[in-house]
C-alpha cells in the first residue's frame, strides 16, 4: 500500500522532520519553482485557481486574500496562525510536530508571492515543544539558505520568526494575532481596514492558517489542476480532520473533502463505544453549531455543512454520545468562552457571562423554563455585534443544542424541581461539574 | 542564522537604542535596576529580532518567568528597563495572558485540559489526582490555579490544550503527556519529586499518527 496522503505523508517517518529527510522526498523543490521559474502574480494566481480555501476556520479563498495585498515597494508581511485553541482542534500541532519544513515551504513561497520580507509562525504558548521542532527546523533552513536576506542567491529576502504565545484563545482572531505579534494585550481591532490594507505595524499583512500555508508546496508544485482533482467543486483538496470526544480511535485523519462524515466518525474514528449512539457533534470545532445523528450521512464540505446551518470551520468533530449530558456540554461550552473572551466588547463580555451563569441554574436544577428562553434570547443579541465572532463562537453552539434539545434542558430543570428532589445537593457548586460520562 | 543573530552585544545594543521611542518619561533607568546580565542578553536578542521592539514583550516575559518562576514586580522592572517601556506596559500584558503568572506559585507546572473532548473522558478525576497527588486544593486549581503547600507543585484546570486525540491529558512542565489515568497522575508527582521525567511513555511526541497511511477517498459514483 503506497502512501498517497498530501500533507500527512510519511508523517511518522523519522527523518521527515529534519531538513534532510524532507528534501529528501522533494522537499524545497517548490521554493525553487516559486523563485526561478514564476512571477509573484503567478504564484497568486495559481493558488487562487487551485480553489484552495483557508483551513483555520472561516474558509475563505487562500489565493484571493493575498491577491488583495498591495502591489509596489513596501513592507508587507506573512503571518501564519499557529495559535490553534479552538476546543477540538489539534490538527496544526501534528502537522508542526512531524512535518514543520513543509510549513516552513509554504510561509516561503507564501512570502514571495506578495513580496513580504518578514513571516512570523504564531504559536501557542502551550505548544512550547512543537515550537522547539520549528524553531530547529527554521535553523536548518536559514543554514539551507531557504530562509534569509538572499534566499538560494536570487535576491529576495524571507525572514522567518516562530514567535510564542501565552495563552489566549482569543490571538487565533487574526486582528487579536496581531496585537500579540506587536506586544500588546491581544484585543481584536475593528474592521476595516483588513490585515490585506492595514496589518502588522500598519503594513499589508498575509494572514494564514498552518494547515492552509502547508497545502502551498504541493499546489506549487504539482499545479492547480492537480490539486482541483481532490475534494469537490467548492471544496477542493484535502483536509486532516481532528476526530475527538466520545470516539474509539481519536486521532488526525487527512481525508478528501467530499466524503460522508459518518465515514470519518465511524468508519476511521471507530464511532463511540459499543452498545452507545452518537447524541450530538460539533463538525468544525466548538464553535460550530452541533448537529445529530440525523445528519451523520452528510458529505463533509464547506458547503454541505453550511447548508445544513453549521460549518467546517477547522475541521475538528467532537463526538457525544448519549452518555452526555446536553446541558452539561452547553455549560462547558459556554465556560470556555467566557473564560476566553477579552472583554472589550459588551455583548460578548456580558453574554458569555449571564450564559454561563444561566446553564449553571438549569445544570443546578434552579433554573425555570422561562430562563431557556433567556438563554436563546441572549444568542441571538450576541451574533454580529461585536468586534470579533468569539461571542457568536458560543452563541451558535449554544443556541443550537438549545434549540436541538430543549426537552433534555427542559427534563433537567424538571427533574430538579420534583417532590423529592426538594434537598438540593449545593456541595458540587464549588467543585468541577461531574458528569454522566465514562471516565476513559 | 537570522541576520541579527551573530552581532555583538554593542552593535546590538546600538540597534536597540535606535529603535527606541522618544516618550520615554516613567521608564526606569538602566542604572535603577539590577537586572542579571543573561536576562539583560536574552532581552536584547529578542528585541532585535523584531522589525519593532515592543514586539519582544511576549517572549521578554517569558524569559522574566524563566529567570524568576513567574513575571514578579522586580523582573517586570528589569525588563521594561532594558526595553524602553513602562513596567505597567509590560504588567498589562503579563495580566493578559493565562501562561503568565503575575504571582508566585509552585515549581512545577501541571495544566490538566477540562474542556470538552478531555471533559467527556474523564478530565475532572486526572484533575482531582492531580490534586491529591499534590495536596493543592481542588476547587482552586479548576478555577485560577492553585499550589501545593510546599510549594513544589502548581495545578490548573486548563482550557483545551490542543490534544484531545490524547485525551484526558496534561501539560506538566510544557510537555504533553496522555491519555492519562489517576494512577499517572500519582506516578508523575512522584516522578518529579524525584527529579525524572514523569510518563516518558506517555509523550504526545512519541505517539503515532492516527489510522491507515491513505488518503481516503470519495467512492467513484460521488465524483
Amino acid at each position: 500500500m503506497t502512501d498517497d496522503r498530501m500533507l500527512f505523508k510519511d508523517i511518522d517517518a523519522p527523518d521527515l522532520a529534519s531538513i534532510e529527510g524532507y528534501r529528501r522526498r522533494g522537499g524545497y523543490d517548490a521554493v525553487r519553482r516559486a523563485l526561478f521559474e514564476l512571477e509573484p502574480d503567478e504564484l497568486l494566481s495559481s493558488l487562487e485557481a487551485s480553489g484552495l480555501r483557508g483551513r483555520g476556520g472561516a474558509g475563505f479563498s487562500m489565493g484571493k486574500k493575498g491577491s488583495f495585498l498591495p502591489r509596489g515597494d513596501m513592507e508587507k508581511y506573512l503571518c501564519c496562525n499557529a495559535d490553534e485553541s479552538e476546543p477540538g482542534a489539534f490538527k496544526d500541532r501534528e502537522l508542526m510536530q512531524k512535518n514543520p519544513h513543509q510549513l516552513i515551504e509554504g510561509c516561503v513561497i507564501a512570502s514571495l508571492a506578495v513580496g513580504a520580507t518578514y513571516a512570523f509562525v504564531f504559536i501557542r504558548g502551550e505548544y512550547w515543544e512543537i515550537a522547539d521542532i520549528l524553531d530547529r527546523a527554521v535553523a536548518e533552513a536559514y543554514e539551507a539558505n531557504f530562509l534569509g536576506s538572499n534566499v538560494l542567491d536570487s535576491g529576495a529576502r524571507v525572514e522567518l520568526i516562530v514567535h510564542r504565545g501565552a495563552g489566549a484563545y482569543i490571538c487565533g482572531e487574526e486582528t487579536a494575532l496581531l496585537d500579540a505579534l506587536e506586544g500588546k494585550r491581544g484585543n481584536p481591532r475593528l474592521k476595516p481596514p483588513f490585515p490585506a490594507i492595514q496589518g502588522l505595524y500598519g503594513g499589508p499583512t498575509l494572514i494564514n492558517n498552518v494547515e492552509t500555508l502547508s497545502n502551498v508546496p504541493h499546489i506549487v508544485e504539482n499545479g492547480a489542476d492537480w490539486f482541483k482533482g481532490f475534494g469537490t467543486e467548492q471544496s477542493p483538496g484535502t483536509k486532516v480532520v481532528s476526530v475527538s470526544g466520545c470516539v474509539q480511535r481519536p486521532g488526525n485523519y487527512e481525508i478528501e473533502l467530499g466524503i460522508p462524515s459518518r465515514e470519518i466518525i465511524f468508519g476511521l474514528a471507530g464511532g463511540p463505544p459499543d452498545g452507545h449512539r452518537v447524541k450530538a457533534w460539533f463538525p468544525g470545532g466548538s464553535s460550530a453549531p452541533v448537529l445529530t445523528e440525523a445528519d451523520l450521512d452528510l458529505p463533509y464540505t464547506f458547503e454541505d455543512l453550511a447548508t445544513a446551518g453549521s460549518m467546517l470551520g477547522s475541521g475538528s468533530i467532537i463526538v457525544a454520545d448519549d452518555t452526555v449530558s446536553i446541558p452539561e456540554l452547553a455549560l462547558r461550552t459556554a465556560r470556555f468562552y467566557h473564560h476566553e473572551s477579552c472583554g472589550k466588547c459588551t455583548p460578548c463580555r456580558e453574554g458569555t457571562n449571564w450564559t454561563v451563569k444561566m446553564l449553571d441554574r438549569v445544570v443546578r436544577g434552579e433554573a425555570t423554563p422561562m430562563d431557556l428562553d433567556i438563554i436563546a434570547s441572549v444568542q441571538d443579541n450576541i451574533i454580529g455585534h461585536c468586534l470579533c465572532v468569539l461571542g457568536d463562537s458560543m452563541a451558535m453552539p449554544v443556541g443550537s443544542m438549545v434549540a436541538k434539545f430543549r426537552d433534555e434542558f427542559e427534563a433537567a430543570i424538571e427533574a430538579a424541581r420534583e417532590p423529592g428532589a426538594g434537598e438540593l445537593d449545593h456541595s458540587h457548586i464549588d467543585r468541577p461539574l461531574t458528569t454522566g460520562a465514562r471516565a476513559a | 542564522m537570522r541576520s541579527t543573530d551573530d552581532l555583538t552585544a554593542e552593535e546590538r545594543r546600538r540597534l536597540i537604542a535606535s529603535m527606541r521611542p522618544g516618550d520615554a518619561e516613567g521608564v526606569p533607568e538602566l542604572h535603577e535596576v539590577d537586572v542579571p546580565q543573561e536576562l539583560r542578553a536574552e532581552i536584547e536578542t529578542a528585541m532585535s529580532r523584531y522589525p519593532q521592539l515592543r514586539s519582544a514583550a511576549i517572549p521578554v516575559l517569558w524569559a522574566v518567568q524563566r529567570q524568576y518562576g513567574w513575571c514578579s514586580p522586580e523582573g517586570i522592572r528589569q525588563a521594561a528597563a532594558v526595553m524602553g517601556v513602562t513596567p505597567a506596559y509590560l504588567e498589562a500584558v503579563a495580566t493578559f495572558y493565562d501562561l503568565f503568572a503575575t504571582s508566585p506559585i509552585g515549581d512545577h507546572r501541571v495544566l490538566v485540559c477540562h474542556n470538552l473532548s478531555c471533559w467527556m473522558r474523564g478530565a475532572d478525576d486526572l484533575l482531582e489526582a492531580f490534586c491529591e497527588a499534590t495536596g493543592a486544593d481542588l476547587h482552586d486549581a479548576d478555577h485560577h490555579g492553585a499550589s501545593s503547600a510546599d510549594g513544589e507543585f502548581f495545578v490548573k484546570g486548563f482550557e483545551c490544550l490542543g490534544a484531545c486525540d490524547i485525551a484526558p491529558m496534561a501539560s506538566i512542565d510544557q510537555r504533553y503527556y496522555g491519555p492519562l489515568e489517576g494512577a499517572d497522575a500519582i506516578a508523575a508527582i512522584e516522578a518529579l519529586r524525584n527529579g525524572e521525567e514523569p510518563l516518558p511513555d506517555k509523550a504526545i511526541t512519541l505517539r503515532p499518527a492516527a489510522g491507515e497511511p491513505r488518503l481516503v477517498r470519495r467512492a467513484s459514483e460521488d465524483r
